[in-house]
């Protein structure tokens, strides 16, 4: 077998142009722009912006705004990934058990709101959510009960879009539990039952252990969609009631769109990369090799 | 124990088996219907009146149905243009990423060259990077080419993206070496051998990458949201949340709101149960890395 340098560049070189051209440039000039004060200005003029060190970086750590955010974030992610993941496993072990006719129809009502466009879907929730008028707010009136105003709620916004997040993403993790449930050999499990294991038991010793790969690959992915969590609290409550929903993706589209602080946004995005590889680093070696 | 012992050990644990049965679709049951419930509240309410959507006791079946919010809505939002916008945008992404991801794909599979592991590192590192990084210097970028409300500007950063060649490279590698071979000996050439003899064989993959590349673009919204201030531009998502979030616009009105996600939602809801099987199987393959 020959060696085909000329093809395989040919055939890398379309991707290639395109990741250097929108990818790697552009995280490279984030950081670049991160130590300037490039502003609305130097959108049409981007070589006069001004060096100023790590200044954007000591300002981002005294800014209660951006600290808030980022509380926020970690809030969303603490507690929405793990709910996430757990209920995923429930509905992958419930489906893998015992349910065989019906299987299809409720794997694809699960997934169902994966696919749908979060956009229409915080619309929605929106809507849910409605004091007044609202899906929630009817349920409570059928039995009595007054809802709370939970999106214009300093303590409930969060917990209700962390929510709709869950309703959102359990389907993805469902799936890939799915999949590495089937995965398991049949033997192992009738094995352990011939050895007597109770249900508890089974799923202690055998299901979890040996899906923990797949726990791994739905952790890592589940907790790095919602650290750049943005369209939910953009439609739903724009970062309110008092910045209780504002999330680090939120603030730095604020402060580089809406005023153009395109340097101190370009310092956001690198400290919440820099937390995405940190916490995906440390999830790989937690989770990766405690069974040897 | 001995094996003597077993059958009378599992007997129990049957029995039980088989009582949970009726629980485990209970459960499932419950569940897909606080899943659901959303998306047929949603359904429901486009079809109210104004009356029956803010009525005290809730009215849960609209008792007139109605078409009036459609109506009010398609008067304040040019929901066919948008709606055009996304396909095109779309599409285009769809095209080009079949066509690049597979290439490369194809190449990383299939040929050996100087650099090819270079390359997959580069595709794989593109796999974790967060699209939030790239924002503010794309922009920039974008304005400097006039590509601001333009669908290239729409459609580049998209183009080729890690996912694609990934999932490519996995489905190539199964490919015989031995077909390749004896297509070479006849002395086809590299590209031959790709258009006629791989992307045939690749169909699957293809009709998989081609749902998750569409349905992306289609749900996209930070990127187009950015690059586009006309308003002629906007795609699906950016019209919707830019209608929903403005008082101005929506002036608060939940039945065209609904009727409005009702839109934008039943395309995908539908393509999503007609392929149904494809995406599972995509997801699967992604994640058996």
């Amino acid at each position: 077998m020959g060696v085909q340098n000329a093809a395989g560049w040919l055939f890398s070189m379309p991707f290639l142009v395109l990741f250097t051209v929108f990818m790697a440039f552009p995280i490279l000039a984030t950081l670049l722009m991160s130590f300037t004060d490039f502003g609305l200005r130097n959108v049409t003029r981007p070589w006069e912006a001004n060096f100023i060190g790590f200044e954007n970086y000591t300002e981002l750590f005294g800014d209660e705004k951006f600290l808030k955010s980022l509380f926020n974030t970690a809030y969303f992610v603490v507690v929405g990934v793990p709910l996430t993941i757990a209920l995923g496993l429930v509905v992958a072990v419930l489906l893998n058990n015992g349910i065989d006719r019906a299987r299809t129809f409720f794997r694809v009502g699960f997934y169902a709101p994966v696919v749908t466009t979060i956009v229409a879907v915080a619309v929605v929730w929106r809507f849910v959510l409605d004091p007044s008028d609202g899906l929630i707010a009817g349920l409570f009136s059928e039995v009595g009960l007054t809802a709370p105003d939970f999106l214009g709620s300093e303590t409930l916004a969060m917990p209700s879009m962390i929510a709709m997040a869950v309703w959102r993403n359990v389907g993805t993790v469902m799936v890939l539990f799915i999949a590495g449930l089937q995965a398991i050999p049949t033997e192992v499990r009738e094995a352990a039952r011939l050895d007597g294991a109770g249900v508890w038991q089974e799923f202690r010793g055998i299901t979890v252990p040996l899906l923990r790969p797949t726990l791994l690959y739905a952790t890592v992915i589940t907790t790095i969609g919602y650290l750049n969590v943005f369209e939910e609290p953009f439609v739903m409550t724009q970062g309110g009631p008092s910045d209780s929903t504002l999330t680090v993706s939120l603030n730095m589209y604020r402060e580089g769109f809406n005023f153009f602080h395109m340097g101190y946004a370009s310092a956001m995005a690198y400290v919440l990369f820099v937390v995405i590889m940190g916490i995906t680093v440390l999830q790989l070696r937690l989770l990766k090799d405690n069974t040897k | 124990m001995t094996v003597g012992q077993a059958p009378a050990r599992t007997a129990p644990t049957g029995r039980s088996r088989n009582l949970r049965r009726p629980l485990v679709y209970v459960l499932l049951s419950l569940g897909l219907l606080i899943m659901s419930a959303p998306f047929l509240w949603m359904a429901l309410s486009s079809f109210k009146t104004t009356s029956e959507l803010s009525a005290s006791p809730p009215v849960w079946i609209p008792t007139e149905w109605t078409l009036e919010n459609f109506r009010q809505l398609l008067d304040k939002l040019d929901l066919p243009l948008h709606f055009m916008n996304s396909v095109i945008v779309a599409v285009l992404v769809t095209v080009s990423n079949l066509v690049f991801c597979s290439m490369l794909g194809y190449a990383l599979a299939k040929l050996r060259f100087v650099g090819r592991n270079k390359i997959f590192g580069v595709v794989l590192g593109a796999l974790m990077v967060p699209g939030n990084l790239m924002l503010l210097p794309l922009f920039v970028l974008m304005s400097k080419l006039k590509l601001i409300d333009s669908y290239a500007g729409l459609v580049l950063p998209f183009a080729a993206g890690a996912f694609g060649v990934f999932l490519m490279r996995q489905f190539m590698q199964s490919i015989p070496d031995e077909l390749l071979e004896a297509a070479r000996m006849d002395g086809a050439g590299e590209w031959y051998i790709f258009w006629r003899i791989v992307m045939p064989l690749v169909k699957p993959a293809l009709a998989t990458l081609s749902i998750f590349t569409f349905l992306g673009s289609w749900n996209n919204f930070v990127w187009p949201l950015i690059a586009t201030n006309d308003p002629d531009k906007y795609t699906l998502p950016v019209a919707l949340a830019t209608f929903a979030t403005d008082p101005n616009k929506a002036g608060g009105s939940n039945g065209m709101l609904m009727a409005g996600a009702f839109l934008v939602v039943l395309p995908v809801l539908v393509l999503f149960i007609a392929l149904q099987r494809h995406f599972t199987q995509g997801i699967a393959t992604a994640g058996m890395k």
